[in-house]
């Protein structure tokens, strides 16, 4: 049986969903532990017991955010070492594959990213070319280091809650020698929005919506979904860059995608498209995105969303 | 100064693309240079032309690693103002993932900096088919260099260079001593087309060819047996076709409702 290590990056006052769904594939594999950067708050300790994690492996040093990547895979490294592990999980965000890279290379471990669905013997499957194909993957090492997609599975608790223990794990002293230094970090307001890249829906909005992305924002409070944007609505400045869907930006599966004045260049597609359900509405009936949508809406979308907007409500009471 | 950028020759994201061969390794007949690579060869000229350009000795070196057709990516980038061009071509180097090849590209750096080593290797934030973004950092690691990824702006100051890079919560300032490994992001800059000029003087630029035996290494440790993964399956999926498509006659948002609810997704 494996032994699983699922790094869980800053938990903050209780796990996050997709740290839960990671909990969840390792015990799929074998016995699970993790390990915990950051300060570990009692509601996200109780998570880990209840999602099964034999045991808690921390780092020496508490500035480990103070740095890039670099004393994070350093650390994890040696909490292989100290576990055993064969498996090793993270998140797929951009700093997730960046540590797995690094760890990847210190441990002489294979390392997969963007996988979607993991075997009991280790199999990795994930989609490429931008979600033209399916593919299944493995590595060949002792150890391999998978990245997993947030929204791959349910998240389910372990059908009795373990009582893991802590074990400090020494970093080594050249740890944090060659990195480079976090020297300010400016929080971004939150919007109170359900995270972008795990949301189960997605309103999106594109040069389209020239500046005014109220009435996707009504839109996406009535459906309780993310607030996503082309490029060129990024590049102009009326949303931030973290909303951006697309190659440069985020890739997103949602069970729905809500296009809305937006072309559907490739790069845009590249992020989207395979989103369970793709609605478009745009009022060029030429646009690319219609090739892909399961409904398109010629039309204004000032006129459309508002009126789906009032209808939702209407309907939910 | 003396910076590699990294280039790389790749599908043409504008056309279908497709998985080849028994190690389902990408097809590369209709490739090009990987359009996010010309922001890190833009931010490379930018902070030579800075410094004096060509005529104070600095220098902008695009290295490209893949098969005899790569050596275009080279070519353009000379033409866009690289000083300089490296190919890096081996047949063992056929099939790498992320390790082997940035293993192959460690041993190359080290081997165009064996007289003055490189101030700063830039590359793009991912390839645009691989896509993993795994090989800038385990470049770094590599080499014992710190690495600072996806920067939406770089600065140099002396030996010391800063970066700011946008995450989802938060927008950091990130701080290193060169030499350092940097991947820079589409928001960087506006990349600069080849013009006439350009196109002319790179006819004149030099093209270096190394084998993995000119860099030492063995070939045993890239390409398929040198890599750490395996694809086993590849599936391509069926295409997207368009569902149905209604034109707004005043009532599209109702009927936008009455879909969603029979998808059950309200
Ligand atoms: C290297 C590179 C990376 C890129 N990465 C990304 C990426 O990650 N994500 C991304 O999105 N793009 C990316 N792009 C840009 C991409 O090529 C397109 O330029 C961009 O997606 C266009 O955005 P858009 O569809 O909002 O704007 P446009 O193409 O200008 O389309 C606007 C659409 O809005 C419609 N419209 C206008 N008014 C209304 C209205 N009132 N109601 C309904 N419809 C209306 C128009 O008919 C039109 O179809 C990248 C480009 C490059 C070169």
């Amino acid at each position: 049986m494996a032994k699983v290590l699922v790094f869980i990056d800053n938990p903050g006052q209780a796990l996050k969903k997709s740290s839960l769904e990671l909990l969840t594939i390792a015990r799929s594999l074998g016995e699970t532990v993790a390990a915990v950067n950051g300060e570990l708050h009692d509601a996200a300790a109780a998570a880990l017991a209840a999602y099964g994690a034999e045991a808690l492996y921390v780092p020496s040093a508490a500035d480990l955010d103070a740095y890039l990547v670099g004393p994070k895979a350093a650390f994890l490294a040696a909490a292989v070492d100290a576990a055993g592990a064969d498996v090793v999980m993270a998140e797929n965000s951009a700093e997730g594959k960046e540590i797995a890279a690094r760890l990847g290379i210190r441990l002489g471990a294979g390392v997969i990213t963007d996988v979607v669905a993991v075997d009991a013997d280790g199999t990795a499957h994930k989609s490429v070319l931008a979600g033209s194909y399916t593919t299944t993957a493995k590595a060949t090492t002792p150890v391999s280091v998978l990245t997993v997609k947030s929204n791959s599975i349910t998240p389910e608790p372990a059908a009795s809650a373990t009582a893991p223990e802590s074990v400090t794990v020494q970093l080594p002293a050249d740890a944090t020698a060659a990195s480079a230094r976090v020297t300010a970090r400016n929080e971004k307001p939150a919007s109170g929005r359900p995270d972008l890249a795990e949301a189960r829906i997605v309103v999106a909005g594109g040069r389209g919506v020239d500046g005014n992305f109220g009435p996707l924002e009504e839109l996406a409070d009535a459906l309780g979904a993310a607030i996503g944007a082309s490029r060129a609505a990024t590049d102009a400045g009326w949303i931030g860059h973290d909303a951006q869907v697309g190659q440069t930006g985020k890739t997103v599966s949602p069970q729905l995608y809500i296009s809305a004045g937006i072309s559907g260049a490739i790069q845009q597609k590249a992020g989207m498209q395979t989103a369970k359900v793709i609605v478009a509405v745009n009022k060029d009936a030429e646009s690319p995105i219609f090739e892909i949508a399961d409904f398109g809406i010629v039309g204004d979308l000032f006129q459309v969303l508002p009126q789906a907007t009032a209808e939702i409500k209407k309907r939910k009471g | 100064m003396k910076i590699i950028v990294l280039v790389k020759h790749v599908p043409d994201a504008q056309f279908d693309r497709h998985l080849t061969g028994e190690a389902n390794t990408v097809d590369r007949s209709e490739s090009i240079l990987s359009e996010l690579d010309e922001y890190a060869l833009e931010a490379a000229l930018q902070l030579i032309e800075a410094r004096g350009g060509e005529a104070a000795g600095n220098k902008v070196i695009a290295l490209s690693m893949g098969p005899a057709g790569a050596v275009n990516a080279v070519k353009k980038s000379l033409q866009i103002g690289a000083t300089e061009g490296v190919h890096l071509s081996d047949e063992a180097l056929a099939g790498s993932d992320a390790a082997a090849t940035s293993l192959a590209l460690a041993a190359a750096i080290r081997h165009l900096g064996a007289d003055t080593p490189a101030d700063l290797i830039l590359t793009g934030m991912a390839s645009t088919d691989g896509e993993t973004s795994l090989v800038p950092a385990q470049l770094a690691e590599r080499l014992g260099l710190p690495q600072v990824t996806f920067a939406a702006s770089l600065e140099l100051d002396g030996g010391k260079l800063t970066a700011r890079r946008d995450g989802d919560t938060h927008a950091d300032t990130i701080e290193a001593e060169l030499p350092a490994v940097v991947s820079v992001t589409d928001q960087i800059n506006d990349p600069r087309y080849p013009n006439f000029k350009g196109i002319m003087a790179a006819k004149k630029k030099t093209i270096t060819t190394l084998s993995l035996a000119d860099i030492g290494v063995d070939p045993a440790h890239v390409g398929t047996s040198g890599s750490w993964t395996v694809v086993e399956t590849a599936e391509a999926r069926p295409p997207r076709t368009a569902g149905t498509i209604i034109t707004d006659d005043g009532d599209a948002g109702i009927q936008l409702v009455e879909f969603l609810a029979a998808q059950k997704l309200l």
